[in-house]
């Protein structure tokens, strides 16, 4: 039995939070440029998850990549850095908040299309022998797409090594998931013969033992497994773009916040430091961003290629 | 001398031979057909734990090879008609192509996509097309298409084992059963292979900015050419035959630049020899707008300036391709078109 560090698990889901809420605030206040889809209400997935990721292990991402991302263990200050488009970004400026790759992440912001990239990747472990795993975050509006059957056929198929991890926010951009899904998720992953579990929590601990059982199964098995948890965001899918009853809203963070689950699980000194040490490190992380410098494009003349022939 | 299918059907023999990561992913792949066009017959006995055979999935399967290449494999994906490639734009310009930028030259995406494409056999409108078109100017893919010209196998080979960059790889169904020609066959021609080089149209930050060549041909002993003629693929094939009758028949004298690299292209070899000749048909076998041949000119025409030049196009028309033989034949652009246009340029200035 893992001994459970609730100090580590709650300063990872409280950093993701903070980086999170900063982003949306100093959006309207011209520091980032482009778009960006925040994780506010979901950390407990990423942190649960990715607490169980052995060395070479590999994390496929989409567009709501942020937690996922630190919670992999990226540097907050490389993140603000891509979104505000700076060349000390994790891609240097060119991807932007959706286009993320450090180490073993990857993240894509167009829907489904990540899927066989990831089982592509899983097929590629199991045949290098590396032991690696793949873990595949998508959420309930890219099951719309349907390379993503596709790809289930092949990884159940092929007995590749990848979690498919569905966070299922129950809402597509605006659309509520009545509108766009029939049938159960669930149902999708037992037709390909993937086995899975489905949790209903915002609470870290709950995630936490099941996504380890289930990746050393995906592990030891060399095969694939789906998690499918039930979540909410409590910010917009992007930036004003929330057309849900903010009353609704309200009451899923009312009842439903894995911050403040698993901060009653401190006590008030331990939690005030941590919070403390993290917005400290956010603020400066951001600042220091802001005074990063934007890149510029090599030999930008021939890039522009033949133009007349002077 | 092998047939162009032979001289394929080998270079995916010996890259796997000399490559362990490299795979074979596609639709019935696994002998004894060996793939619909036969192109990978053989391939699943020798190697079988490296040639996988796949559900009808061309999406999905060419997403697979671009996770396998970006862990450091080498997949070769057969698309079975080169009209499913429509099935593959997602994955090729949002993912494919993206990546080595997009993640700021952290990665490379060896993959290379080969597929059959063209019509002149009656497989009608949806597997007879010439889709290339859509893929040219993707920004980070490179798209090659072979000829009987010099060796296409090594084209191929090239592009598995040293192309970093994803390679969408055109091979025209006609070309399969013609053979690669040898000094032999090429008896009437003379042939300059330019190596190529896209120095002047990369950023010096990406790597492997390699061109695979072109080729002048011209007329042995003739007088000089007074007319250019640009092209690729299978049209070569019907140039080659164009080029003879107009030079017997109508003692009138062109060269030919055969492209293998369509995107990024190189323009000198096209340059220096317009800036002899004046004159320019560009022919292509896929319809004629917002075509290979409208990029061609309008090239040629940056680089040269109006130094009066006269050109046309010959493609086919903006039509489906009909799968009735005399239909099919008249919407395709064939060697008495050549021949014609070629002909009325002459006349025309």
């Amino acid at each position: 039995m893992e001994t459970v560090d609730h100090v580590q698990l709650y300063r990872s889901i409280y950093r993701i939070r903070r980086f999170e809420e900063t982003v949306l605030r100093e959006f309207s206040h011209g520091f980032f440029f482009g778009t960006t889809h925040t994780y506010i209400g979901q950390e407990a997935n990423a942190v649960a998850v990715l607490s169980h990721l052995q060395s070479g292990d590999i994390v496929v991402s989409n567009h709501r990549c942020h937690g996922h991302f630190i919670a992999y263990g990226g540097d907050i200050h490389a993140l603000f850095a891509e979104l505000m488009g700076k060349s000390t970004g994790i891609c240097g400026g060119r991807g932007g908040s959706q286009h993320l790759h450090w180490q073993n992440f990857y993240s894509n912001g167009v829907l489904g299309g990540t899927v066989p990239l990831a089982t592509g990747m899983a097929l590629a472990e199991k045949h290098l022998g590396s032991g690696s795993i793949v873990i595949c975050f998508v959420g309930d509006g890219a099951l719309g797409e349907g390379i993503f059957y596709e790809s289930l056929n092949m990884a159940s198929l092929w007995q590749v090594p990848i979690l498919l991890v569905v966070e299922n926010n129950r809402i597509a951009q605006t659309t509520p998931i009545e509108l766009n899904m029939a049938g159960s998720i669930s149902s999708r992953f037992a037709a390909f013969n993937i086995p899975f579990q489905e949790l209903d929590t915002s609470d870290v601990l709950e995630i936490s033992p099941v996504a380890g059982n289930i990746m050393a199964d995906v592990r030891s098995k060399v095969s694939p497994k789906a998690l499918i948890l039930n979540t909410h965001r409590f910010g917009p899918h992007s930036k004003g773009d929330d057309t849900r009853d903010p009353e609704e809203v309200a009451k899923f963070r009312q009842e439903r916040d894995p911050v403040t689950i698993q901060a009653i699980r401190l006590d008030t000194e331990m939690r005030n430091q941590i919070e403390s040490l993290v917005d400290d490190e956010i603020e400066r992380a951001f600042h220091r961003a802001i005074d990063d410098p934007f890149p510029i494009l090599g030999n930008q003349r021939s890039l522009r290629s033949i133009q007349g022939s002077d | 001398m092998p047939t162009v299918l032979n001289s394929l059907n080998n270079a995916l023999l010996n890259a796997m031979s000399a490559d362990p990561r490299v795979y074979l992913i596609g639709e019935d792949l696994l002998d004894p057909y060996g793939g619909a066009f036969k192109v990978s017959k053989g391939l699943s006995s020798k190697f079988p734990s490296r040639v996988i055979t796949t559900p009808v999935s061309e999406a999905g399967i060419v997403g697979i090879g671009a996770g396998m290449a970006l862990r450091g494999l080498r997949p070769v994906v057969e698309i079975m008609f080169g009209d499913f490639t429509a099935l593959i734009a997602d994955q090729i310009i949002n993912h494919i192509a993206k990546y080595q930028w997009m993640y700021n030259d952290q990665v490379r995406v060896p993959i290379v996509i080969r597929t059959p494409m063209g019509g002149r056999r009656g497989y009608g409108p949806t597997h007879s097309q010439n889709l290339e078109k859509l893929y040219l100017g993707v920004p980070g893919l490179h798209v090659l298409s072979p000829c009987t010209l010099d060796d296409p196998g090594a084209l191929l080979i090239n592009a598995i084992l040293f192309d970093e960059n994803p390679v969408l790889f055109i091979e025209n169904k006609l070309l399969y059963p013609e053979q690669v020609k040898n000094s032999e066959l090429l008896a009437d021609f003379s042939l300059i292979e330019n190596p190529g080089s896209l120095s002047e149209v990369l950023d010096s930050s990406i790597e492997s900015a390699a061109s695979t060549p072109s080729y002048l041909v011209t007329i042995k002993e003739a007088p000089s050419p007074s007319i250019t003629l640009a092209t690729y693929g299978y049209m070569t094939e019907l140039a080659l035959k164009a080029a003879l009758t107009l030079a017997y028949d109508y003692e009138v004298f062109v060269e030919l630049i055969v492209f293998t690299q369509l995107a990024p292209f190189d323009i000198s070899a096209l340059q220096d020899s317009v800036s002899r000749t004046k004159r320019l048909l560009v022919v292509e076998e896929g319809n004629l707008t917002m075509g290979w041949g409208a990029e061609i000119l309008a090239r040629t025409y940056e680089a040269l300036g109006s130094q009066g030049i006269y050109s046309r196009r010959l493609a086919a028309f903006d039509l489906p391709v009909p799968a009735s033989k005399p239909l099919e034949s008249t919407v395709l652009p064939d060697e008495s078109d050549i021949v014609q246009s070629i002909l009325e340029m002459n006349r025309l200035s």
